[in-house]
């Protein structure tokens, strides 16, 4: 059963067994179903984590609540667990993100402006994108040995706050810079047209018009490098940011301590009592964390306008 | 009349040479000190670079090459010093391949569902959750790898040591989840509805649209991503200094005690090594191999989402 230029007919293949004749049915109720199975493999891929989630918290929360105590937050790290607390640290954690703010707020947010709104299209333009974008991929312990070389030793700051707020710092640079310039680019081009046909200068319409309406974005992108900043516990403890602090934070020269590095301490120690005080420390920095993403959201809503 | 003078008035306002210098200078200014804030991320860039590499080339006027790529033990903080770096990289790799095997199919399996399936606004109220997973500290996870998975793991494998790979590597795993799922879910959206339409045309099911023509047609976002993960599990510190150990050994077995490149570097620093010997500038050579090894891998990621990047119209 051919035709005449000796080609078989579709007619033909249907019903010559040996090609297969599922090959070519539709078959639609298996693959159906098929996919139905999998998109419920998928979603259990998501509840799998959100499980993890909430049992990782359920469980710091059965460990740790009963040891949250008041002393927990007016005491020193003690050798005996029932007297340990977290004040030395929580100085620390504290002094340690309103300085980093303070430094990485202009440093970060003018880099971004920069790079969004200054920088021509050119190699050296490029070779700063490119190089804030491996930055964030380098691993914060690294950081750490930078500050340990440069910080502490180079510029003989010693294991001071100083040196953990430029170390953190530059940890959390990169974040801030591209979370400012997609805050930057959410400003339609119209906004800054207007402002330059009106003669504005860059720097003027930069300033009174697009950085006033993308503060909202730019601050949600802080706080949120800054939460990053307070649970970050590797490059402090490379630049010696010691554990064992027994006296009040008097200034940015002193030594320092902070909370994740205390919980890493505790963590560590051999009896179950230092474990559980552990858990009770992460419950504050859960805390902590949790006002601060609050806050963000709250920012937000409130001063991110929509075009 | 009035009219005039005002305009005349306004002209002479914006005619100023002062004023037009002054602003000028502004703007200059401004200029100049933003274009320095951008080249401080060069400046990082370089001084890791000019630390890690002094530091380095001072371990290697001590320790030979030799003695460090072919030697298999390290224990340099040991009275017989031996300084082969591949029980560290043995360590790392075992712990990032476990967390990966955790991460990668979780993560893409979630990034599939969040874009093909899920409907606006089951994607709002499961997106959160992803993202508080990824905003918990690591030392979090280091706890509770070390109070929750090891425990179980032991029960199940009674000869699991209490420090061991396998807890960090499941911790580390659930860690990167979120950011597996959340890159390959930015490559899967951009592929164009076009494409899905076309598919669906040829009679294709919602599975098959998504896993044979949006998941090949997003590979080179979705292969940035897994890289950027590896990348990440390599250089990840808390989790495997707290669950891990600080065992470095050539093993495979992923319930014995082991040591990576980043818990080694956290065990000197907080040991009482004096800062001037050969022990301690071992951390700036495995921090060397460390950034080199992320380095490699995050500039093939960025070219590979360069390269092989479908642009659609």
């Amino acid at each position: 059963m051919t035709t005449d230029d000796g080609r078989r007919t579709t007619d033909d293949r249907r019903r010559t067994p040996q090609y297969g004749i599922r090959m070519f049915e539709p078959n639609l109720e298996r693959r159906k179903a098929l996919g139905v199975v999998w998109e419920g493999v998928a979603l259990l891929a998501i509840l799998l984590g959100i499980a993890m989630l909430l049992t990782l918290l359920v469980k710091v929360f059965v460990d740790g609540l009963p040891h949250l105590r008041p002393q927990l937050f007016t005491e020193f790290p003690s050798r005996f667990p029932d007297q340990a607390g977290l004040r030395s640290a929580l100085q620390g954690s504290i002094w340690l993100m309103v300085l980093t703010a303070l430094l990485s707020f202009p440093l970060g947010v003018g880099a971004g402006i920069y790079l969004e709104e200054f920088a021509p299209k050119n190699a050296l333009t490029r070779f700063i994108e490119i190089n804030v974008a491996n930055l964030a991929g380098v691993p914060s312990i690294i950081y750490g040995l930078l500050g340990l070389g440069l910080f502490v030793r180079g510029l003989g700051l010693g294991r001071s706050l100083l040196a953990g707020v430029l170390t953190m710092t530059l940890v959390i640079l990169p974040v801030i810079i591209v979370s400012t310039r997609e805050a930057l680019r959410a400003v339609p081009a119209s906004i800054r047209e207007a402002a330059l046909a009106l003669g504005a200068s860059r720097w003027e319409m930069v300033r009174d018009h697009v950085l006033v309406y993308s503060m909202g974005g730019i601050l949600t992108g802080m706080i949120l490098a800054l939460s990053r900043a307070i649970g970050e516990t590797a490059p402090l403890i490379t630049i010696g940011a010691l554990t064992y602090i027994a006296f009040d934070l008097r200034g940015p020269l002193d030594i320092f301590t902070v909370l994740p590095i205390q919980i890493f301490n505790w963590v560590s120690m051999p009896q179950a009592a230092f474990q559980r005080l552990a858990a009770a420390g992460i419950i504050v920095l859960l805390a902590l964390l949790l006002t601060m993403n609050a806050l963000a959201i709250w920012l937000r809503n409130r001063l991110q306008r929509r075009w | 009349m009035a009219m005039s003078t005002d305009r005349h008035q306004h002209t002479n306002l914006f005619r100023s040479d002062g004023l037009r210098r002054r602003r000028q200078w502004e703007e200059r200014t401004v200029r100049a000190a933003l274009l320095f804030f951008a080249l401080v991320s060069v400046l990082t860039t370089l001084g890791i670079i000019y630390v890690l590499l002094e530091e380095t080339v001072l371990f290697f006027r001590q320790v030979s090459f030799a003695q460090f790529f072919l030697d298999t033990r390290w224990t340099p903080l040991f009275l017989s010093q031996r300084f082969g770096i591949w029980p560290l990289v043995n360590g790392t790799v075992l712990v990032a391949a476990g967390a990966m095997l955790v991460a990668l199919p979780l993560g893409l399996l979630a990034a599939i569902y969040m874009s093909e399936y899920a409907s606006e606004r089951v994607r709002r109220v499961l997106k959160p959750f992803l993202e508080i997973l990824a905003g918990i500290p690591t030392v979090v996870y280091g706890y509770f790898a070390l109070t929750f998975i090891t425990p179980i793991l032991r029960s199940v494998f009674p000869q699991t040591q209490v420090f061991n790979a396998a807890s960090a590597a499941i911790a580390m795993g659930f860690m990167i989840l979120p950011m597996v799922a959340s890159l390959s879910e930015d490559a899967l959206y951009a592929v164009p509805n076009s494409v899905r339409e076309a598919a669906y045309a040829l009679g294709a099911t919602r599975w098959e649209v998504a896993t044979q023509v949006v998941v090949p047609a997003a590979l080179s976002g979705i292969a940035a991503a897994f890289i950027l993960a590896v990348s990440r599990a390599i250089g990840e510190t808390m989790i495997v200094a707290i669950a891990a150990g600080q065992q470095p050994k050539l093993t495979l077995n992923p319930l014995e005690s082991i040591e990576t490149m980043t818990a080694y570097i956290v065990q000197v620093s907080l040991g009482d090594t004096p800062q001037q010997s050969l022990a301690y500038k071992t951390i700036f050579a495995v921090g060397m191999m460390l950034f080199v090894m992320t380095l490699g891998m995050n500039v093939a990621s960025y070219l590979l989402t360069r390269r092989f990047r479908e642009v659609y119209e």
